[in-house]
């Protein structure tokens, strides 16, 4: 059997239905009535394309076991390009106020978060591979929620919220799929969610006393019981400094997310046009580059955070359904692929994928339909954006390694 | 170690598989719930919002109804025209343009803020910036397209008065609606900015005029720059009506080429059986067209300031003393009352005057005119005649009687701007001014000839000649359709009609054996010198033919005219250009009317007249 025979058919499919999906639609952002620089995106996606298809041909030919072997390298070389960014980064694009950007002589070469994300994936997958059996305390997953915590931190400096966040995803899915207990999961999310909640003293109040209720239930170690009510409570009170700290924009943001309307001209107006887009394309569109709300630049970013509101807006609920259909069909492949993988590193791995993009596509989805706060977040094989796409590539690349061990090695599930 | 303990197990790892998909699958519906929501249940709603958010509307402005002569030739009709506008977010963006616009069109800082006034009202709308542009000023702008992204470019109906001139006090003109009008109701439905009809007919019949204004939707871009002229489906302006009047438009046009250009002065021309106002005309006259797309200050300031106040329309719109006019009216109440008859003869006969207390109230001829009767007096207007039948009478009776005759009401013609006349309610007036018993008949001396504490529009004495044309009926003038109904008839038996329409005709034809032209049909009128302390007297003639069956009464003014016999000859001349037509009226040449000089004495000034009439007035009564 020849090794193309061997390759996981359903995933490539699905992965270049997504691709040629996402490119025509990057094709109808840039069909404007005025000059926009979205006109040539497509053009430049399709240069990325080729790139990403070579990477993901070069990814391909790693073995899990070199992967496994080189992870710690590249994890640091991960970070270390992260520091690099901070120090000489530059802004651009729809971040062009942050220093996410890795420039060489003027020549931007790509956002280093995206290539981060997988060398954590793969780091995680290390470390938790490596330990066969679940965690039995908070305690233990401390090394982990550091592994993630550190590039979450230097990318959440850089200042990039969403691609922090996308740390997160990666974090709770790998620990889940390393059969850590969703009870150690909702106790180490709950500092956030306390954080979250102080919003309002009242529903504070009562997450503090769903919490207590919850520790008695699940009855952890007493002092990882108390450590957690601890910093539950701490995030209740830095919530205000720390709001308070956070940039105008960011403010704002979260503001308009819970009511868009208090400043419609200005920071609401990415999600009442979002909306308005979205809403206006009705069940079948408005027809294939006929958007009124993209051409006459309404909707801003629609080349890239907001590509899934042209989506909505010329193709209708149709084309959402189907764009939605088709991610949720690739999430299950790739849960699929981390099934059967033979190994705990290689499952850790695709599932450590499945993680990064679902967060992508349910935040980026999301943010378009105000379900969830604006956080400049690409979604994938849509959003114009070399190293995302490059970044996404190599990981399905990853992904179809993993799938052909599996089938070579006969593995069935049980 | 048990199967529970393993992580990686295959069993294990087939169950969190499950249910990893199940919470994505969860999270999907849901992602999918809300874009149904969005897409589906709330279409309607953004549907409308992105529509709102890329078109603007544009008002269409309606084509005014035209205006029409009895025989559908045009007073007032459209031709197209442009309009400019700009459409701007914020005030300081299209203060930035405005300032674009300068190299182009020059605008004053009160019009800059006429227009950031008009864009407050409504910035979502395209603001107007210049009304009726020259096509010059359109082409180099509709170049520059590219610096002036909120540009719009509008065409428009644009009013034409072909005659100009001519019509000007009888169509008015136009001009934007002011902030007050739009208050009223006839205004309500219109916006800041519309062009609406400020007097005469444009202003009587602005609501059949003016039609519907449509829209039409420009698209926009997100920064409010135009990207499209056409939008979307407009909604299409519906013309004004059609308004037939019942003007002679070849007969106005011929009394606006007769009038002698050194007067100021008015005349009316109107069918007496119907009230139907033939022509209507004022001089000074303005040009009407100047107004179309909002006159230039300097231009309306000049009319404003111009002493010969060209904007007043002095057919309806000033008094002036009727002078002999009035004597018909005189005669009458006296007929009515049983005073007189038409050969009753007075006591003193005419010796050029007449003693009245300590006064000698002259008559108009220093010889006299010996003894006459009725008919005579009026037909020679013999002052004296008419002093003795105004004592008779007595000044209640004449106010009474006056007030029947219709001296105090309006006209009730459909143009706007119509002025009452003076004429004193009861003796109490007198009394006010004068004070209780410190006032004489001598009152009733300058009464009965026209003079005193009386003053009448040239239509209000127009329309009382016209009720003696017809035989006691008065009619209501009109252009296009009466207003009021006509009031009650004056009570004229046919003995009374026949003979003072007689004596109307005498006053004309008593002298006129010269007057070949006229042979065959008869004028009736009477003459009118109004006495102006300010200047020289002001010269009245109204007049009806044919006399036997009176289908025009034509009334004229000639402000310092001297005498009525200055206007006679051109009331003759609209007459014979109604009833006998333009081949028989273009010899140039006037008809050779001789008409007696009448002139009323000069009372010895009265030391000054309180609580008088309007400022209106021109000639301020003595």
């Amino acid at each position: 059997m020849s090794r193309f025979a061997r390759l996981d058919r359903p995933l490539v499919l699905i992965t270049f239905v997504l691709l040629a999906y996402g490119l025509l639609v990057l094709y109808s952002a840039g069909q404007t009535d005025i000059p926009t620089p979205a006109a040539h995106a497509w053009q430049r996606q399709l240069v990325w394309f080729v790139a990403g298809l070579a990477c993901a041909v070069v990814a391909m030919r790693f073995s899990p076991r070199v992967l496994e072997w080189v992870a710690p390298a590249c994890y640091a070389a991960g970070l270390l390009i992260l520091v690099v960014t901070l120090a000489v980064g530059t802004g651009a694009g729809t971040a062009a106020s942050s220093k996410s950007w890795l420039a060489i002589g003027g020549v931007r070469l790509g956002q280093p978060a995206e290539l981060a994300k997988l060398t954590t994936v793969l780091m995680l997958a290390r470390y938790l591979a490596s330990r066969r059996v679940p965690a039995a305390s908070l305690r233990e997953l401390l090394i982990p929620v550091l592994i993630a915590a550190v590039p979450a931190g230097l990318v959440m400096l850089q200042p990039d919220l969403g691609s922090a966040l996308v740390f997160a995803g990666i974090l709770f899915a790998m620990l889940y799929w390393a059969a850590v207990p969703v009870r150690f999961l909702v106790l180490l999310a709950s500092p956030v969610l306390s954080l979250v909640l102080a919003f309002s003293t009242w529903s504070w109040g009562v997450w503090i006393f769903l919490l207590c209720a919850l520790l008695i239930l699940w009855r952890p170690f007493i002092w990882e019981g108390l450590a957690v009510l601890g910093a539950n409570l701490a995030m209740g009170i830095v919530a205000l400094p720390l709001w308070q700290r956070l940039a105008t924009y960011q403010q704002h943001r979260l503001i308009s997310f819970l009511n868009p309307d208090v400043d419609p001209r200005a920071t609401g107006w990415h999600i009442i046009q979002s909306k308005i887009a979205i809403g206006s394309g009705g069940f079948l569109g408005k027809g294939f580059t006929l958007g009124s709300q993209k051409r006459l630049a309404f909707l801003p970013a629609q080349h890239t955070d907001f590509i899934f509101a042209v989506v909505g807006e010329e193709l209708g609920f149709v084309g959402i359904v189907a764009a939605l259909a088709l991610f949720l069909l690739l999430l299950a492949t790739l849960i699929r692929v981390a099934r059967r993988c033979p190994d705990p590193f290689g499952s850790l791995v695709a599932f450590g994928i499945v993680g990064v993009f679902f967060t992508h596509i349910f935040e980026n989805i999301g943010m378009t339909a105000n379900v969830m706060p604006i956080t400049g977040i690409p979604l994938p094989f849509f959003s114009y954006g070399g190293s995302f796409l490059v970044t996404c590539m190599v990981a399905i690349g990853l992904c179809l390694r993993l799938a052909r061990e599996g089938k070579e090695l006969g593995y069935r599930e049980v | 170690m048990n199967l529970g303990r393993q992580a990686f197990h295959p069993f294990h790892l087939a169950h969190r598989g499950q249910v990893a998909f199940l919470f994505l699958a969860v999270i999907f519906a849901l992602l999918t719930v809300q874009f149904l929501r969005l897409q589906v249940v709330e279409y309607d709603k953004y549907q409308l919002k992105s529509e709102s958010n890329r078109l603007r509307p544009v008002p269409l402005t309606a084509p005014r109804g035209v205006i029409l002569d009895r025989k559908g030739r045009v007073i007032a009709e459209n031709i197209p025209g442009y309009s400019v506008l700009l459409l701007a977010y914020r005030a300081d963006s299209l203060r930035a343009m405005l300032r674009r616009l300068e190299p182009f069109v020059t605008l004053d800082s009160e019009a800059v803020r006429r227009i950031l006034a008009r864009h407050r009202t409504a910035p979502y709308e395209p603001t107007l910036v210049v009304k009726d542009a020259p096509f010059a000023l359109v082409s180099a702008l509709e170049e520059r397209r590219g610096v002036l992204p909120g540009l719009v470019i509008q065409t428009e109906p644009k009013r034409l008065y072909p005659d100009s001139g001519a019509v000007a006090h009888l169509v008015g003109y136009l001009g934007e609606v002011t902030e007050h009008e739009l208050t009223t109701p006839l205004f309500a439905e219109r916006h800041a900015g519309a062009i609406v009809g400020k007097v005469g007919l444009e202003r009587a019949y602005e609501d059949s005029l003016r039609g519907s204004d449509g829209v039409r939707f420009v698209e926009v871009d997100a920064l409010g720059r135009v990207v499209r002229d056409e939008g979307a489906e407009a909604l299409p302006t519906e013309p004004g009506r059609i308004i037939h009047t019942t003007i002679d438009l070849d007969l106005q046009l011929f009394l606006d080429s007769i009038w002698p250009r050194q007067y100021r002065g008015a005349m009316v021309a109107m069918d007496p059986r119907s009230g139907a106002i033939l022509a209507l005309y004022s001089s000074p006259t303005y040009d009407p067209n100047a107004f179309v797309g909002g006159i230039a200050r300097e231009r309306w300031n000049a009319l404003n300031e111009d002493p010969a106040r060209p904007l007043l329309n002095r057919a309806i719109s000033t008094r002036y003393p009727p002078a002999s006019t009035f004597k018909l009216a005189t005669a009458l109440m006296g007929l009515q009352r049983g005073i007189v008859r038409m050969d009753t003869h007075m006591p003193q006969p005419c010796r050029g005057g007449m003693q009245f207390g300590n006064r000698f109230f002259r008559c108009w001829r220093p010889e006299g005119h010996g003894s006459l009767d009725l008919v005579g007096a009026i037909a020679s207007s013999c002052d004296v005649y008419f002093y003795q039948l105004g004592l008779r009478l007595g000044v209640p009776y004449m106010l009474a009687d006056g007030d029947t005759l219709g001296f105090r009401a309006t006209s009730g013609v459909d143009l706007p701007g119509e002025i009452g006349p003076a004429y004193p309610s009861s003796t109490e007036y007198y009394d006010r001014i004068y004070g209780r018993g410190r006032w004489t008949n001598a009152v009733a001396l300058n009464l009965s000839i026209g003079q005193g504490e009386n003053a009448q529009t040239l239509i209000n004495m127009v329309r009382f000649y016209a009720g003696l044309a017809n035989g006691g009926h008065v009619p209501t003038p009109y252009v296009v359709a009466p207003r009021v109904p006509a009031p009650p008839p004056m009570r004229l038996s046919d003995s009374t009609f026949l003979t003072v329409r007689q004596a109307l005709i005498n006053v004309v034809e008593s002298g006129t054996a010269r007057g070949a032209r006229l042979a065959d049909l008869h004028l009736a009128g009477k003459t009118g010198t109004a006495q102006n302390p300010h200047g020289d007297d002001h010269g009245w003639f109204v007049g009806f033919a044919p006399a036997e069956a009176p289908t025009i009464v034509v009334g004229g003014i000639m402000e310092h005219g001297l005498h009525g016999t200055t206007v006679a000859p051109y009331v003759a001349r609209i007459v014979e250009r109604f009833l006998l037509g333009a081949e028989r009226s273009q010899g140039g040449e006037f008809v050779p009317l001789a008409i007696p000089r009448d002139s009323a004495p000069r009372p010895r000034l009265l030391d000054s007249l309180p609580g008088g009439p309007t400022a209106d007035v021109i000639g301020r009564l003595p």
